[in-house]
């Protein structure tokens, strides 16, 4: 069976610096994937590169099968590629609902329309506001986002990714910044996910990886370390070395 | 692009789609766009001040076209975000191609418009597609340098624009064959007044529709826009070239209701004077365009008045107090009173 996601000999190179170094990964489909390793392996820059905010130096990526290599960050959006971001990246000064709206409206195909109005677009609008009750914001629907609590604010990135319905969701540390006590509800909604859904997700916080992740990838430096199940990589003596090592400073 | 569909996805029973029931958040959504009282009143006003000032036609003709013009700006740069001083390329595009369509072809008014459009919006998308690649400074420069360029060859080509004297000749059929533009200004405001209307209309339309909350998108974060899958620089380069279209109109405007273009249609003060008028009314908002346009208007003619030389001044202090003390123009200074009123009951 092909893989959700694939990325063959992914190699990416700013001058002498290699951040990227022959990655060959697999994301099988509905897998719980996470990908960890220490400040600076580059994880994010992986990220960036599958969703084509970077073009590799060399490599070809796989969505579904199809070599997603060449094609802008638009149309492996419309491919079923969907992203939350470490920082949030958010519509500040629209509504929570308009929020989400936005990105219901684009997958739906009628974010160039000019002729009709928003409203008119009903079930569009009902997705959306479908989804902010599956993520428990609905009381929060006409807010302002920049007047949200930042952990409700990580809720409305991961709503505005799920409105894309992907069938590949990136969540790059969706915990980050997050105060402890409000990290429950984070993981609550990220273990409610859809099952068909092939979640990769970067983390720092090992407690949420183990807990959610069925398979873990360890990057060092640019490249793989190391992948197994949750049990194999806490029991690897290089992973301990590298990683678990230093994770106080993580 | 045969690629983009490439997957159908289906979710889980948990996130499967089902209509919501009473959801009022959602119907709040959707009665965002209806009509409100106060949204006529500008129009009101517009009627009444062509009985009460019947004298001040000509100024008035001038305030309809400005407001035209700064509500096209209105669309690029308090929409999309778009950072641009050269708006008056298309002003001045428009303005001399129907000027010249008058003289030489025909002083029918209407068509003149469609052909000042068509040229602005020409202009706005080859422009556009050039300088729409970049963003902040560069964008601001560019904007600025394609101004200078169409003034400069407005200049040149005086066999046809007729270069520092000015376009003559201009002269105008009536509308529709029967209103002839008169002396007094009366044609020419009601004329102004409803193809202004029929602008708002359609702008109005143009901001309430998905395509005009993607440019809010664009504004508030592009790279999350990006992430949504949206066309960003088909949504800029659409929405750069329907408002030059606009402010084509705006300049046909002026060459049809003056009889006359200068060179001074493309220049660069009038790219500066439109951004101070929206700033002034409120950018984003598209009722900033008629309040600046009309507040800077008839103070520039009260000011003129009591000092023809140093006016400019006062416009200079207002201008540096709002931007200081009401950030979202008069109209967030409407908005935080009526906020302020409503907090202390």
């Amino acid at each position: 069976m092909t893989p959700a996601l694939e990325t063959i000999g992914l190699h990416k190179r700013f001058g002498a610096l290699i951040v990227a170094n022959d990655i060959n990964f697999r994301l099988e489909h509905a897998a719980r994937h996470a990908l960890i390793g220490p400040n600076g392996a580059g994880k994010t820059t992986f990220i960036n590169l599958i969703t084509g905010r970077l073009a590799p130096s060399a490599g070809r990526i796989l969505l579904n099968g199809y070599d997603i290599t060449a094609l802008p960050q638009a149309a492996r959006v419309k491919c079923g590629l969907g992203r939350t971001f470490q920082i949030n990246t958010l519509f500040r000064g629209l509504t929570v609902l308009q929020n989400v709206c936005l990105a219901v409206g684009e997958h739906a195909g009628i974010g160039g329309n000019m002729l009709r109005v928003f409203g008119s677009h009903r079930s569009v609008l009902e997705h959306a506001y479908h989804l902010l009750e599956q993520l428990h914001i609905a009381d929060n629907a006409l807010s302002l986002v920049r007047e949200l609590p930042y952990g409700k604010q990580r809720l409305v990135e991961i709503a505005i990714a799920l409105g894309l319905q992907p069938t590949v969701l990136l969540l790059d540390e969706p915990a980050a910044g997050v105060p402890s006590a409000e990290t429950a509800i984070i993981l609550d909604v990220i273990e409610q996910l859809p099952r068909d859904i092939a979640v990769l997700i970067i983390e720092h916080d090992m407690e949420l990886v183990f807990r959610f992740a069925r398979r873990i990838t360890v990057l060092v430096q640019g490249a793989i370390l190391v992948e197994g199940t949750p049990a194999e990589i806490a029991a690897d003596a290089r992973v301990r070395e590298v990683y678990l090592g230093e994770r106080q400073h993580a | 692009m045969a690629s983009s569909r490439l997957v159908r996805t289906n979710l889980s029973p948990l996130f499967n789609w089902r209509p919501a029931h009473s959801a009022s958040p959602v119907e709040a959504l959707i009665l965002r766009h209806r009509l409100r009282a106060i949204e006529l009143l500008p129009w009101f006003l517009a009627i009444c001040a062509y009985y009460a000032f019947a004298d001040y036609l000509a100024l008035g003709c001038q305030i309809l076209i400005m407001i035209l013009f700064a509500m096209s700006l209105d669309l690029v740069l308090g929409y999309a975000g778009i950072v641009t001083l050269g708006h008056s390329a298309f002003f001045g595009v428009g303005a001399y191609a129907a000027g010249i369509y008058a003289a030489r072809v025909s002083g029918e008014p209407l068509s003149g418009l469609i052909i000042g459009a068509i040229a602005a919006a020409a202009i706005g998308w080859t422009s556009g597609l050039v300088i729409l690649r970049t963003q902040g400074l560069t964008l601001l420069m560019l904007t600025l340098a394609i101004t200078a360029l169409l003034a400069e060859a407005a200049n040149q080509a005086s066999f046809i624009t007729g270069g520092a004297d000015g376009l003559q000749g201009v002269d105008m059929h009536p509308i529709f064959g029967i209103f002839n533009f008169d002396l007094y200004g009366h044609t020419a405001y009601i004329y102004c007044l409803v193809v202004l209307f029929v602008a708002w209309l359609f702008a109005r339309r143009l901001i309430h529709s998905p395509f005009g909350q993607s440019l809010i998108g664009i504004r508030e974060n592009a790279a999350r826009m990006h992430a949504i899958g949206s066309p960003l620089r088909l949504r800029l380069v659409t929405i750069y070239t329907i408002s030059a279209a606009l402010a084509g109109v705006a300049g046909a405007l002026l060459a049809q209701t003056t009889q006359f273009v200068g060179l001074t249609v493309l220049g660069f003060q009038r790219s500066g004077e439109i951004v101070i008028m929206l700033v002034f009314g409120g950018a984003g908002r598209l009722y900033g365009a008629f309040i600046g346009a009309t507040l800077y208007m008839i103070a520039q003619d009260q000011l003129a008045k009591l000092d023809p030389t140093y006016w400019y001044f006062w416009i200079g202090l207002l201008l540096v107090l709002l931007v200081m003390f009401a950030r979202g123009g008069v109209l967030g200074l409407i908005d935080q009173g009526l906020r302020a009123l409503r907090s202390m009951r």
